[in-house]
């Protein structure tokens, strides 16, 4: 790790109205670094997400974000246009519904190809090359690279979303739910290759989920929410076997043990 | 026909407010080569789908003195053609040709003319759908974003996924070309054989969507590329023989079945082409056939 963080968020407030979506949320993100938010739905985790991902415009507070050449920015004060490169070359975003990140009428070949066209890649057999790689890596064999994700099954279409989202080597990964709706050991497998990915890779990352041991596989520094403000956070380990507030003690002890 | 059949008309059908409209949209689309203009389309006497948008450019450039050709997938002789001209003979009362070179304005439905066009003649598409973007992202808020930020990496999704599953790219018409360096246009269906003729053209080039309501344009000179991939460059469509009809070589090809027993023939789609070249004694192998029918 370098000693400069990847991304500095001050104080992010989102208001939807009166409501509060997420308050004064403040943390530094360094890369190669994972940070797991957690805390029950509605507690304001994936408004926090969406602002840092400039999908939202937050309500207040700044993010910036520090470019390959060095140099901090600040999103909001960023031109779209370079916004959007940066979502589809140095950021990538995992959504919980792999339909929404996904083209779900072409072929997974050109889902994973399409961010190296966006970015000017004009060769289709090295665009295909890649892809077939990179299918290779998310463990999805090769004879599958012609078929719609529609004939894929859930672990292999969210598989197919992390590839695509990793194949313009990014260096800060959004997740969104990555293991949401997938059985035990399609989970367990999906761990298992996205801490693979992120050690390899040294891919800095936020994951959002309600799932404890998502954290505890995956990330190294963990930020309890709550009604939209951040009760408690430090590392890993430290939060799951020392909570010190009420609310994560009760989060951390309604896990079922077997 | 007398002034007074017309009284009941404007001069080219459309009021002088609507005309004015209109050709703003085209000077903003010739400043801007390959950018879908809006405009406020009207209500005109045939249905969506049938050339409402070509035939409004066409009100709004036409002038008295102007000589019309209407085309339709390259034959100057069907439904759609004819009464489009018959449309301008009298809302209008300017002169009609079927000669290409003898045209100044040439409004076609899926063709450019065979012949090479010239300087001060207009070509006017009649365009169903004219985002390129379309079948790939529906949402036109996004398209327009796409175009305003010069983000066409989709358009290569759609023919990598032509060449995945083909082999080769797939597309055969409303292929899409980048405009002087910048927009990605659908140029109408017209088949890619006609891609290349609209590369630097002498011609100004006009397109109308009437139901979509837009308006874009090539002017004369213009880069017009077609996409492609480094390992898959763009090509035409060949044909294996010449027109049956004139024997020419070089052109694009219309099927036509001839019995139900499987016999076809190949003629020229540009119907003009092929009458002028049969005119000056080139032959194809059916073209005895044609002259013993009649």
């Amino acid at each position: 790790m370098t000693d400069a963080p990847l991304l500095k968020v001050r104080d992010i407030s989102k208001f939807y109205g009166a409501r509060i979506g997420c308050r004064n949320v403040s943390f530094d993100l360094w890369p190669g670094e994972v940070l797991a938010v957690v805390g029950e739905s509605g507690s304001g985790k994936t408004t926090l997400l969406n602002c840092l991902a400039t999908r939202l415009m937050p309500t207040s507070g700044s993010v910036e974000y520090r470019m390959r050449d060095g140099t901090m920015r600040d999103l909001a004060r960023m031109s779209e246009a370079e916004r959007r490169f940066l979502m589809r070359t140095d950021w990538g975003f995992v959504h919980q519904n792999p339909a929404d990140g996904l083209r779900m009428a072409v072929s997974a070949g050109a889902n994973v190809g399409e961010r190296l066209m966006a970015v000017g890649e004009r060769h289709y057999g090295n665009i295909r090359e890649t892809a077939g790689d990179w299918l290779g890596r998310v463990e999805i064999s090769a004879d599958r690279i012609d078929d719609q994700p529609r004939a894929f099954s859930g672990g292999m279409r969210q598989r197919l979303q992390i590839a695509r989202n990793l194949v313009t080597s990014p260096r800060l990964v959004f997740m969104d739910e990555p293991t949401g709706g997938l059985d035990v050991s399609v989970q367990a497998r999906l761990l298992d290759l996205l801490r693979g990915l992120v050690q390899d890779l040294g891919l800095s990352a936020i994951v959002v989920t309600h799932d404890l041991a998502v954290a505890r596989l995956l990330s190294h520094r963990m930020m309890v929410m709550k009604d939209g403000l951040v009760i408690e956070q430090g590392l890993t380990d430290r939060v799951l076997d020392d909570p010190r507030e009420a609310y994560t003690q009760l989060l951390v002890s309604s896990i079922l043990q077997v | 026909m007398t002034t007074a059949d017309l009284a009941t008309y404007n001069f080219a059908y459309l009021d002088e407010q609507t005309k004015r409209m209109i050709r703003r949209a085209i000077l903003k689309a010739i400043a801007i080569p390959g950018y879908q203009v809006p405009f406020a389309s009207r209500e005109m006497p045939m249905p969506y789908g049938w050339g409402t948008g070509g035939v409004q450019v066409t009100a709004a450039i036409l002038g008295p003195k102007d000589v019309l050709k209407v085309i339709d997938q390259g034959a100057d002789d069907t439904t759609n053609a004819v009464s489009i001209r018959a449309f301008f003979q009298k809302v209008a009362n300017v002169a009609v040709t079927t000669k290409t070179r003898a045209a100044t304005i040439i409004q076609t439905r899926h063709r450019i003319p065979e012949e090479k066009l010239t300087s001060g003649q207009t070509l006017v598409y009649q365009v169903p759908i004219p985002e390129p973007l379309r079948f790939l992202e529906p949402r036109e808020t996004e398209t327009r974003k796409m175009h305003a930020l010069e983000e066409y990496g989709l358009m290569h999704v759609k023919l990598y996924e032509d060449i995945a599953r083909n082999g080769h790219i797939a597309t055969t018409y409303a292929y899409p070309v980048k405009v002087e360096g910048r927009y990605v246009m659908d140029p109408s269906p017209t088949p890619k054989f006609d891609n290349p003729k609209m590369h630097m053209s002498e011609a100004l080039q006009l397109f109308g969507a009437g139901r979509e309501k837009r308006i874009y344009a090539v002017p004369p000179y213009t880069e017009v590329v077609s996409l492609d991939f480094e390992d898959h460059p763009f090509e035409i469509q060949t044909f294996d023989k010449p027109c049956a009809l004139c024997g020419a070589q070089d052109v694009y090809l219309d099927e036509v079945v001839l019995d139900d027993r499987g016999g076809r023939m190949f003629v020229c789609s540009d119907t003009d082409h092929c009458e002028q070249r049969c005119a000056s004694g080139h032959r194809g192998h059916l073209a005895h056939d044609k002259e013993a029918a009649e």
